[in-house]
């Protein structure tokens, strides 16, 4: 995949200057970078270099742990996500997160595509819900697969499946961003090529970031890729360039596959 | 004397250790790498064997010998006495046995005092031969055993074979045990449901069984059992009303809202609650709630006797709620992280994800947390002994004195009733409440394990 030559798209994310620290570890180190809307971004790296720590700023889920905090500024459209104004809960509707393993909730295959719109008032009516969750389902690809069997239990399904139903549920929610945190690392390789087709289809109309550990998957599926080290942003380019004419030392290192 | 022999098969015991050991070593000829087994397994199998043998000769031979002494003594009853009731040949039977033994009888005459002497003589045979049989066996069994010792000898084998054996007995007493206690309670429920009509027991509304016990025998009438179990079953409703809420509540603030220092501390007091012995929640119950409740009532018009269903069962629920709050903690824990995460990152507040994800998914969990609840409720006693009343009073208002199963199975066994009597309807309650509080244990178990596969 190589860059197009149009202008460059909109950037929906713009961060400056991110620190990360839990407790007195610092675990992102001065991050600045865009991220732009309609493609994918890949994030890749060694284990424990931050990746996965710095995607879950973009939607705040580092809330949730007690020692993690957070400095810089990340805008989401011009916005600083980290002013007090912010509500977490509202942004992680419009920052959709999919994680590493898939965690349907103990519920029916409609009910846990139905959770966000629900807990939102994203349907007005029962057929409204009914047709939103279709919808998501078939963005997901897994309509056809459990149209027959709504009701029967979500956490059923096989794990690529599973997998697909989570991306359902945080598309049904009608976010702007998809973030996902390795989706694929749980699943076969014939689970894994379903799942990254349909990142790449979500790729046209939302702004999707995605962590994970293979290098021909970011170089498959994404437009951008981040390569990140020792909690550092050493290197950001399209996807080609960063596989094909690395510049900083470390970046060659782990793309030639001589260390990580 | 047979603490002596006791005592005697004891050092025998740890003697053979000590000779078959040093015998192993010495037909070693000091290379220790030739025996099969070491040495310490050649003391050990000869000491066990020893042990097992004087030690089941002894015991055997007490109850056996028990068994014999008695059908002895009740024929050393006179016959000159005429036919007596088994009641009678109980009394003149104890009698002699307290006079043999110095002690006082209820009355003394020459039948009780025949009835001694016999004891007396038939003690000091059983005693000595006892004691010989015990020694010779023990000797017997170690002369035995150490004349086996030899290089090839497979004493460790047979001493692993000795424990495996020793172990299955030890289980074994505790299934007996359980069995045996099933057993006596349902044979007498049986024999009290071959005098008293079940239908009565069960449905009857009128319990006062022991009113006319005097005139010979029970009033199938006064034995119905539906006041107990309304009681207990109202007390049991106020117990939960109140253990229920504050300990699912308190569960979910300490595993989803409380700050690890803040669970460091709540988390131990929890447990003390849990450690204060029943009697003093009984008291506590009788002494400090009942009254303060009858006072607040009447302060404000209503009429609370000063031992109420619902004292007893508000220091019920109390007791109750680090039962429920601590197994509810578990398995609000036991949720897994990533379905908090999945809830989050769409979105939901934490509310919403304690109310539609996690609850959801604890739910069979906090259910058998419940049921466990009350099943406790159920056969606790203390507290509404000294805090719900004694009198069977069918009602269904909280404010009134109510009795329960287990106050009941109470008044019968330390009642002034002869034991006997009091047996009959005290066992047939006791089982009617194993049967009700086997079946929540049963059915609380089946849904944790259910629980427990949804996530493995």
């Amino acid at each position: 995949m190589t860059e197009s030559s149009s202008p460059l798209p909109h950037a929906k994310f713009r961060c400056r200057g991110v620190n990360v620290h839990y407790g007195m570890a610092q675990a992102i180190k001065d991050n600045d970078i865009d991220i732009y809307d309609k493609s994918v971004t890949s994030f890749i790296g060694p284990s424990g270099c931050g990746k996965s720590t710095f995607l879950r700023c973009l939607n705040r889920m580092n809330d949730t742990i007690d020692i993690c905090r957070v400095t810089g500024d990340i805008r989401l459209d011009g916005v600083d996500i980290y002013d007090t104004e912010i509500d977490p809960v509202q942004l992680r509707a419009r920052v959709g997160m999919v994680f590493q393993k898939p965690n349907p909730f103990p519920k029916s295959i409609f009910d846990n595509v139905a959770y966000g719109p629900r807990i939102h008032g994203l349907a007005s009516n029962r057929a409204d819900l009914d047709a939103l969750v279709e919808s998501s389902l078939r963005s997901a690809g897994l309509w056809d697969e459990v149209k027959d069997r709504l009701s029967s239990a979500g956490t059923g399904l096989s794990g690529g499946q599973q997998q697909r139903l989570c991306i359902a549920r945080a598309i049904a929610t009608q976010p702007e961003v998809l973030l996902m945190d390795e989706p694929c690392s749980a699943l076969d390789p014939i689970a894994t090529e379903i799942v990254e087709e349909l990142i790449t289809n979500l790729g046209e109309t939302y702004c999707v970031v995605i962590v994970t550990h293979s290098m021909q998957q970011a170089n498959r599926i994404s437009e951008r890729t981040a390569f990140f080290h020792l909690g550092e942003l050493v290197e950001y380019e399209t996807t080609h360039d960063i596989f094909n004419t690395p510049k900083d030392e470390r970046t060659i290192g782990y793309v030639s596959g001589r260390f990580g | 004397m047979l603490s002596w022999v006791a005592l005697i098969v004891t050092l025998m015991t740890a003697g053979a250790f000590v000779a078959s050991r040093h015998r192993a070593r010495s037909v070693a000829h000091g290379d220790l790498a030739a025996l099969h087994s070491r040495p310490v397994y050649h003391g050990a199998y000869t000491a066990l064997r020893v042990a097992i043998a004087g030690f089941g000769v002894l015991i055997v031979g007490l109850i056996l010998s028990n068994i014999g002494l008695r059908a002895a003594l009740f024929a050393a009853i006179p016959d000159s006495l005429g036919t007596l009731s088994q009641i009678e040949r109980d009394l003149i039977v104890s009698d002699g046995v307290a006079i043999a033994a110095g002690e006082v009888a209820s009355r003394t005459d020459a039948a009780r005092e025949a009835v001694g002497a016999r004891y007396n003589t038939l003690m000091m045979a059983r005693n000595i031969g006892l004691a010989v049989l015990t020694l010779g066996a023990a000797a017997f069994v170690y002369l035995r055993s150490i004349t086996q010792i030899s290089v090839p000898f497979r004493a460790r084998n047979r001493t692993e074979k000795i424990v495996q054996g020793l172990l299955m007995v030890s289980a074994g007493i505790a299934i007996l045990t359980t069995i045996g206690i099933v057993a006596s309670l349902l044979g007498q429920t049986l024999v009290f449901f071959s005098e008293i009509p079940i239908t009565k027991f069960l449905f009857g509304t009128l319990w006062s069984p022991l009113s006319g016990v005097h005139s010979g025998s029970m009033d199938p009438d006064k034995v119905g059992a539906i006041p107990l179990f309304a009681g207990t079953l109202l007390i049991t409703f106020i117990a939960m009303l109140v253990a229920v809420p504050v300990g699912l509540f308190a569960a979910i603030f300490l595993s989803d809202f409380a700050s690890n220092r803040a669970r460091g501390i709540i988390k131990p007091m929890l447990e003390i609650l849990a450690g204060i012995p029943t009697v003093v929640y009984g008291f506590f119950a009788a002494i400090t709630v009942a009254p303060f409740l009858r006072d607040t009532g009447a302060a404000v018009g209503l009429t609370i006797s000063s031992e109420s269903a619902l004292a007893a069962g508000v220091v019920m629920g109390i007791m109750i709620i680090p039962f429920i709050s601590s197994l509810s903690d578990d398995v609000i824990n036991a949720v897994p992280q990533s379905l908090r995460d999945g809830s989050y990152g769409l979105g939901a507040t934490k509310a919403e994800t304690i109310r539609k994800v996690i609850l959801p998914a604890a739910l069979p969990g906090i259910v058998s947390a419940v049921l466990l609840g009350v099943s406790r409720a159920i056969g606790e006693t203390m507290i509404v002994v000294m805090a719900a009343g004694q009198g069977a009073n069918l009602t269904a208002n909280p404010f009134e004195a109510v009795t329960t199963v287990t106050v009941q199975i109470v008044a019968l066994i330390t009642g002034d009733t002869e034991a006997a009597t009091a047996a009959g309807p005290a066992f047939t309650l006791g089982f009617t409440l194993f049967c009700v509080t086997l079946i929540f244990n049963v059915i609380a178990l089946r849904l944790v394990r259910k629980y427990q596969e949804s996530y493995d």
